[in-house]
């Protein structure tokens, strides 16, 4: 071995949060899922063709039309809002939990000058990352069930990557209070579930007690969904959309510093 | 805000009065330490004497109750990212990237370490090299010997040219000839000039690269200083191991006793510490050995390492 070469590592801060080390976590992440990119590839496209055959044809055939959209239009939106739900906060979960865990992965990167915030941070973002792009594959199967598209389209992975960094840091949340791999069942019956149904995905929640249209109001799913509809087929209006991404807004916010809260304490003894 | 440099100070690593509870247990009891720069230093303790805790208390990983720690100059926990920022951490569990290559693995440490774009293939070759895999670069970290990973572990910790390095455990759970290959790689790291402080329960380890060792039991240090020191201080220059059965080894013990010796029971031997004192061969069938740190401990503690 040659003579140590000085430390390479400029200063850094002790409290500033440093986008680099933010993007180094994201970047781990791409050096990952380069190596899985199929089996990921393969899901987001066959899981809303499945939802699209079940709910837009089954269904679609029973109801004409719902809140001014056709069946078909409204469950499309509902389909790439469940994706991004699914696919930020199980990664968020699951990779969680086993890399606090059983791969110790997390002690790794904090024995490097890394903050709590900015791990969760990149994860985070990572997956809202990920979820654009699925949500962009989902809007290509609706387009190929024949759904038109509006111009606001556009906005769709902007509103995913939103969406998704919230829902990655809830799972990160969950995952940093289990203590075992039984708990994640608490957090799909209780978490999950609740987001997935009401939410207005497959059918609006007018027709829900009040109670449960609390919870839509509530939910960031249904802000999601919301978005995504006025994206796609045009927003209601300025101050309708302001709640939804208002609400949204607090939700990651809310959403990030109890995940950061709740991994440092299960990291940092 | 920018970080200020840290003091040049004479020790890479301080831990003054310091005390780490969990609950009801005490995992660092009023622990001191001063790690030279420069220096190759051992803790050395069974499971459970604290040198993790230790470990981790020098990473930010775990706060102290109470009690000064020190890593090249910056105080923790206030300052433990500057502290990361130039040392490096060789953890006792295998926390290798499996889904990414050897290389991989090392790039990722690289920006994690916030080395600087145009030093990072330098840094990476580099760890290649100390973890002679410069031929495996591509090679998925699944596929390594339990060896390599551990080289590699050492790379990733050592990639971005810390001043210090952490080893907690390094060759525990390794079969004996792999353990001799780390040894070498720990020795080149010292030569090189970083401080290396590691934990370790294996005595011919800390005597074949420490510096100077510090024999922890019950989250306290009992004693640190040169092997050598510490083995003449402690149990003299020979001892002497006899075997026998119990009824034999009692007797053995007690006129041991009786001349001023001091004596430490292993299965079915007792050994005589300072045996150069005899006064002749009283125990015709004893075998003299040199004296080990583990003869230290046992002194000291009253307890066997193992």
């Amino acid at each position: 071995m040659t003579a140590t070469t000085p430390t390479m590592t400029p200063p850094i801060a002790q409290r500033r949060f440093e986008p680099g080390v933010v993007a180094a976590i994201v970047y781990r992440e791409w050096r990952v899922f380069r190596r899985v990119w199929f089996s990921t590839a393969f899901g987001s496209i066959v899981e809303p063709l499945w939802f699209f055959i079940g709910f837009g044809f089954g269904l679609g055939a029973l109801v004409s039309e719902v809140a001014g959209l056709s069946y078909l239009e409204f469950m499309a939106t509902g389909t790439i809002a469940i994706g991004i739900l699914f696919s930020a906060l199980f990664p968020g979960l699951i990779n969680g939990y086993a890399r606090r865990t059983e791969r110790h992965l997390y002690d790794g990167i904090l024995g490097a000058p890394v903050t709590v915030a900015e791990l969760v941070a990149g994860e985070a973002l990572w997956n809202g990352i990920r979820v654009a792009v699925l949500s962009v594959v989902t809007l290509g199967v609706a387009f190929g069930f024949g759904v038109s598209l509006g111009p606001g389209t556009v906005l769709v992975p902007l509103i995913a990557v939103f969406t998704g960094f919230g829902l990655a840091a809830t799972g990160a949340a969950f995952a940093a209070k289990l203590r075992s791999w039984h708990g994640i069942d608490i957090v799909i019956g209780g978490i999950v579930a609740p987001m997935f149904v009401v939410a207005g995905t497959f059918f609006p929640l007018d027709g829900l007690p009040v109670w449960a249209r609390f919870i839509g109001d509530i939910n960031p799913l249904y802000h999601c969904v919301e978005l995504l509809r006025g994206a796609v087929f045009g927003f209601p209006g300025f101050g309708q959309t302001m709640v939804h991404l208002g609400a949204l807004a607090a939700f990651n916010l809310i959403a990030w510093l109890a995940a950061v809260r709740l991994v440092r304490r299960a990291l940092i003894d | 805000m920018p970080s200020s440099p840290a003091p040049a100070t004479s020790h890479a690593v301080l831990l003054d009065d310091v005390v780490k509870r969990f609950g009801a247990i005490t995992a660092v009891d009023h622990l001191d330490l001063t790690v030279p720069r420069g220096s190759c230093f051992g803790l050395l303790g069974p499971n459970g004497a604290g040198k993790s805790t230790t470990m981790r208390l020098l990473t930010g990983q775990a706060i102290a109750d109470s009690g000064r720690v020190e890593v090249l100059g910056h105080p923790l926990p206030a300052a433990s990212r500057q502290a990361r920022a130039v040392s490096g951490v060789v953890p006792q569990e295998d926390n290798l990237d499996d889904e990414l290559t050897v290389a991989e693995n090392l790039t990722v440490y690289t920006r994690l370490q916030r080395v600087p774009r145009a030093e990072r293939d330098t840094a990476i070759a580099r760890g290649l090299a100390i973890a002679r895999l410069t031929d495996r670069a591509d090679t998925p970290t699944s596929e390594l010997s339990g060896g390599m990973r551990r080289r590699l572990l050492i790379a990733r910790g050592l990639v971005h040219g810390p001043q210090l390095v952490l080893l907690d455990e390094p060759t525990v759970g390794l079969d004996p000839q792999i353990r001799q290959q780390l040894w070498s790689t720990i020795a080149e790291i010292r030569a090189s000039g970083v401080t290396v402080l590691m934990s370790t329960h294996y005595i011919e380890e800390a005597e074949r690269l420490c510096d100077l060792v510090a024999i922890v039991h019950a989250g306290r240090v009992v004693a640190t200083g040169p092997p050598r020191e510490l083995i003449g201080r402690w149990v003299g220059r020979q001892v002497l191991e006899v075997a026998g059965d119990p009824a034999q080894l009692a007797d053995i013990e007690a006129d041991a006793r009786a001349a001023g010796l001091r004596t430490r029971r292993s299965g079915t031997s007792i050994a005589v510490l300072d045996a150069e004192k005899l006064d002749g061969q009283p125990w015709a069938d004893g075998e003299p050995r040199d004296p080990t740190l583990e003869d230290v401990f046992v002194v000291l503690t009253g307890e066997e390492l193992a």
